[in-house]
């Protein structure tokens, strides 16, 4: 008979095995699926991760690698922050869009002045339009102890409702013969986020989501403030024992997480996307979530893991194309990964044992 | 130890090992059919995993039992229960919105008609002396009465073993009488009993025989009767006792004045405090005694700073500092121990350098910016383990990883050498073994002779005796004037506590 045991110190091994485990498992229960549904397993497989890397037009793929990884790095870090905290932001996709709107509209209110601080500017008003609208869900929170899940949830329809008001209103181009959707901001060069490197894909976004997930890990486990969030998540009456403010934690986790997906929401409309449609927000921030706990809500595991998930998208939707591939069978696919992830997690606190139940751990 | 025909349980050989520590080695000792048999030893001894393994929590590595004759290795509680061995844990796992009976019900593998379950109670409970209305729920029971109703539902599957870890940490002097007289008619009636204690003095006083492990081996067997506590202590743990020394009386200008403190309860079922008042000088050790659920908890969370109080109610050297957090104090001088330790005091699953970090970043210069300064608390936490012989392979395991003993000794360690001027410990010495016990009160006796104020909040009145110079009673949330403890003798006290409330009456039936 199988069964677990726990673990007196949770395996430092298992905590970072168990996401290349679920990769692997992920692609033997994947492979399984796409033989079902008559594709040679290996073709779709090799087509998923290997093709966008080194095949052909792989220079393009890779690009598009890190214009998707950039906005999930930077949305997962913040959002792995309050969940350590034991703080669900569910609503990163609301912020993304909310972030992209104040940060375009900001732009677009130069338009068409030349000047280097117009795109600093910019940022600075898509993190606060992020910030804001995540300050909706933690006021709340701490005034009247609403649940930040739905609040923030809730919050994310009205930003759609508010984004397609923008595209067909007020932020429309006046020279867009009517068409939806704002001025596009390759138009306009002060305010344009520009690949760093020619056609690299490598744009702000990518800088500012390495150096946040380096400066959020440096924060995590060497700071105070990192110290207090581990230890709200893990024991929360250790924590108001050590003197955290519940109130203070919420309106830090949530503006932090809101801040960031307010900046890759606007790096997203002055770069990749280019302008602010009814279509811009494609789910960057539901994403993130599974991007977040497939780092191990850890900043530097998020790196990879957001590497790893613009891998699926930019190789499924390759997969799509090429192989004919039904788009649902892709999001199966992915959702098979936050699957085996949070199911081969336990064996981090646990172990397996052959024989009879052993639930109590050590003792003496 | 022949086999006898009045043998119940027979272990011989049980080893049980775990990664990087063997808890039993090779553990061989025989319980008789009615016998009160105490297991004595310190903490990390290993008297909890061979308990485990008797109650089928935990597989033995090596080795065997015989229950009657027949061989015995239960996979689960439930089958040991089956076979006739219950167990009352030190922590209650009571529902405290259930009633008695419901909660009876809920550890029941087939619960009969709760009517039926009630009457068999109230049957139950008459006949040892324990009177208990099945009706009422957890929440308004004392903790002796909770202990009565995770008694009863032992009793009620008729063991032939029962096994009491600890039963006596929570109870009133009367309340233990009462306990008392009730496992002696147990054990009269043919159950045997294997009682786990640290108070030496009690298994003199009830268990027939004693068997006493030290690091996972047996080392002695012997009729408490015949032994002093002192000799059995120094069997346990394998070298003399000191008595903790007591110090001068010097006594300073007031460290700590609590006026007029009035305040709801954060905890469900939790009592108010209601105008507590006293006030303490350098030097001093107020002793609050209490028995469990009177306010202790909720007095410990008002004066660490986790429940804000009026400015005013709290001051530490004539300064108001009622209106600041637990940080705000630490700064002002005045630190504080909670008597939980998983989860409250310490973080379980954090290493012991961030356990230190926890509370001692501040008084200890821990911190430098908001960042962890972490060489010099790893220093620090390398001190607190070594000062308070702390048994860990190191500074790095979690919390959890520490017997409670172990981490209690860290925990005390980390609050008495931060230099404070007052410290305020809610049980210091709960679950832990005798030489560790001793260990503890004289760091803090030393560091009242330093000059601290010291607050003891503690359900071992042999304790609060042994350190404290003023008395008090902690009772509904109202503390008693203090009282010099020199000229108290323990009844008086126990009268105090209001713990002899409603139990005269008790006993009639046994």
């Amino acid at each position: 008979m199988l069964s677990l045991e726990r673990r007196a110190n949770p395996s430092q091994f298992w905590l970072w095995f168990t996401p290349v485990l679920a990769v692997i498992l992920t692609m033997v229960a994947g492979g399984l699926l796409f033989a079902l549904l008559g594709s040679n397993p290996f073709t779709v497989i090799r087509t998923i991760f290997w093709d966008p890397l080194a095949g052909t037009n792989a220079s393009y793929f890779r690009a598009q690698l890190f214009i998707k990884a950039a906005p999930l790095i930077l949305i997962a870090v913040g959002l792995a922050m309050g969940f350590r905290a034991g703080i669900w932001n569910i609503g990163a996709e609301g912020q993304y869009i909310m972030g992209a709107i104040i940060g375009a509209s900001v732009g677009l209110a130069f338009f068409p002045t030349e000047n280097r601080l117009i795109f600093p500017l910019m940022v600075a008003a898509g993190a606060f339009g992020g910030w804001a609208w995540a300050m909706i869900p933690a006021i709340l929170k701490t005034k009247f102890n609403t649940n930040e899940i739905l609040v923030s949830l809730m919050l994310v329809y009205v930003a759609q409702a508010i984004l397609a008001k923008a595209s067909f209103s007020f932020l429309r181009n006046p020279d867009g013969m009517g068409f939806p959707g704002s001025r596009n901001f390759s138009t306009y060069p002060a305010a344009r986020n520009l690949d760093l490197i020619e056609r690299s894909g490598f744009h702000w976004g990518a800088v500012a989501a390495l150096g946040v997930a380096v400066a959020a890990y440096v924060l995590l486990t060497r700071h105070g403030i990192g110290f207090r969030i581990r230890l709200a998540g893990q024991a929360p009456r250790a924590a108001r024992f050590h003197g955290v403010s519940p109130t203070r934690l919420v309106i830090f986790c949530l503006g932090f997480a809101g801040a960031l997906a307010g900046l890759a929401g606007i790096f997203e409309a002055s770069g990749p996307s280019g302008q602010i449609t009814e279509n811009f927000a494609t789910g960057y921030g539901f994403t993130a979530i599974i991007v977040a706990f497939l780092g191990r809500l850890n900043p530097l595991g998020i790196i990879f893991a957001g590497l790893l998930m613009a891998l699926t998208y930019v190789g499924g939707s390759l997969a799509e194309s090429r192989l004919n591939l039904p788009a649902a069978s892709i999001q199966v696919f992915q959702g098979m990964l936050l699957f085996f992830l949070l199911g081969v997690d336990m064996l981090t606190n646990y172990r397996i044992r052959y024989g009879a139940a052993r639930v109590k751990g050590a003792g003496a | 130890m022949t086999a006898g025909s009045d043998e119940l349980l027979r272990l011989e050989g049980l080893t049980r090992a775990y990664p990087g520590v063997i808890a039993n080695s090779d553990v061989s000792f025989t319980i008789r059919e009615g016998e009160i048999h105490a297991l004595l030893g310190e903490n990390g001894a290993g008297k909890s995993t061979l308990v485990k393994m008797i109650y089928g929590l935990v597989r033995p590595d090596q080795g065997r039992m015989t229950l009657r004759g027949a061989p015995y290795a239960p996979a689960r509680p439930a089958e040991a229960r089956r076979l006739g061995v219950a167990m009352v844990f030190q922590h209650f796992s009571l529902f405290e919105a259930l009633s008695v009976a419901e909660n009876v019900a809920l550890g029941m593998e087939n619960p009969p008609a709760m009517k039926a379950l009630a009457a068999r109670i109230r049957e139950v409970s008459e006949a040892y002396g324990l009177p208990l209305d099945p009706g009422r729920n957890i929440g308004d029971l004392s903790a002796g009465e909770r202990q009565r109703v995770e008694i009863i539902r032992c009793l009620l599957q008729d063991p032939k073993l029962l096994i009491m870890d600890e039963p006596t940490s929570v109870l009133t002097p009367q309340e233990v009488e009462i306990l008392f007289k009730t496992l002696r008619q147990l054990a009269a009636a043919g159950t045997s009993i294997l009682y786990i204690s640290h108070k030496l003095e009690e298994i003199r006083a009830l268990c027939d025989e004693a068997t006493i492990l030290r690091r996972g081996r047996v080392v002695a067997t012997c009729t408490p009767r015949e032994r002093s506590a002192r000799e059995m202590a120094e069997l346990m743990v394998g070298a003399s006792l000191a008595v903790p020394a007591r110090r001068p009386q010097t006594r300073g200008e007031i460290a700590l004045e609590v006026t007029g403190l009035s305040l709801a309860s954060p905890i469900p079922f939790g009592t108010a405090l209601k105008e507590v008042g006293f006030s303490l000088r350098k030097g001093e050790v107020l002793g609050i005694a209490g028995v469990a659920g009177n306010g202790q908890d909720e007095l410990l969370l008002a004066l660490s700073g986790e429940l804000p109080a009026p400015a005013g109610a709290i001051r530490l050297a004539g300064r108001p500092i009622g209106g600041l957090g637990p940080a705000g104090r630490r700064r002002s001088g005045l630190v504080a121990a909670p008597e939980d330790r998983y989860g409250h005091a310490a973080a379980p699953d954090m290493s012991l350098v961030d356990n230190a970090w926890l509370t001692a970043s501040i008084r200890m210069g821990l911190a430098d910016r908001g960042f962890i300064r972490r060489a010099k608390t790893r220093e620090f936490t390398e001190e607190v383990i070594r000062d308070y012989d702390v048994r860990t392979p190191g500074p790095d395991v979690a919390a959890r990883a520490l017997s409670g003993g172990n981490l209690q000794k860290f925990l005390m360690g980390r609050e008495l050498k931060q230099g404070a001027d007052v410290i305020v410990i809610n049980q210091p010495t709960w679950g832990v073994d005798a030489a560790a016990a001793s260990a503890i009160r004289q760091k803090i006796l030393d560091c009242a002779g330093q000059g601290a104020a010291v607050v003891v909040i503690s359900q071992d009145l042999d304790e609060l005796m042994e350190i404290a110079d003023t008395f008090a009673v902690l009772n509904l949330g109202r503390l008693s004037a203090p009282r010099p403890v020199e000229g108290l003798s323990t009844e008086e006290i126990g009268l105090m506590m209001g713990g002899a409330h409603g139990m005269e009456e008790a006993h009639h039936a046994g």
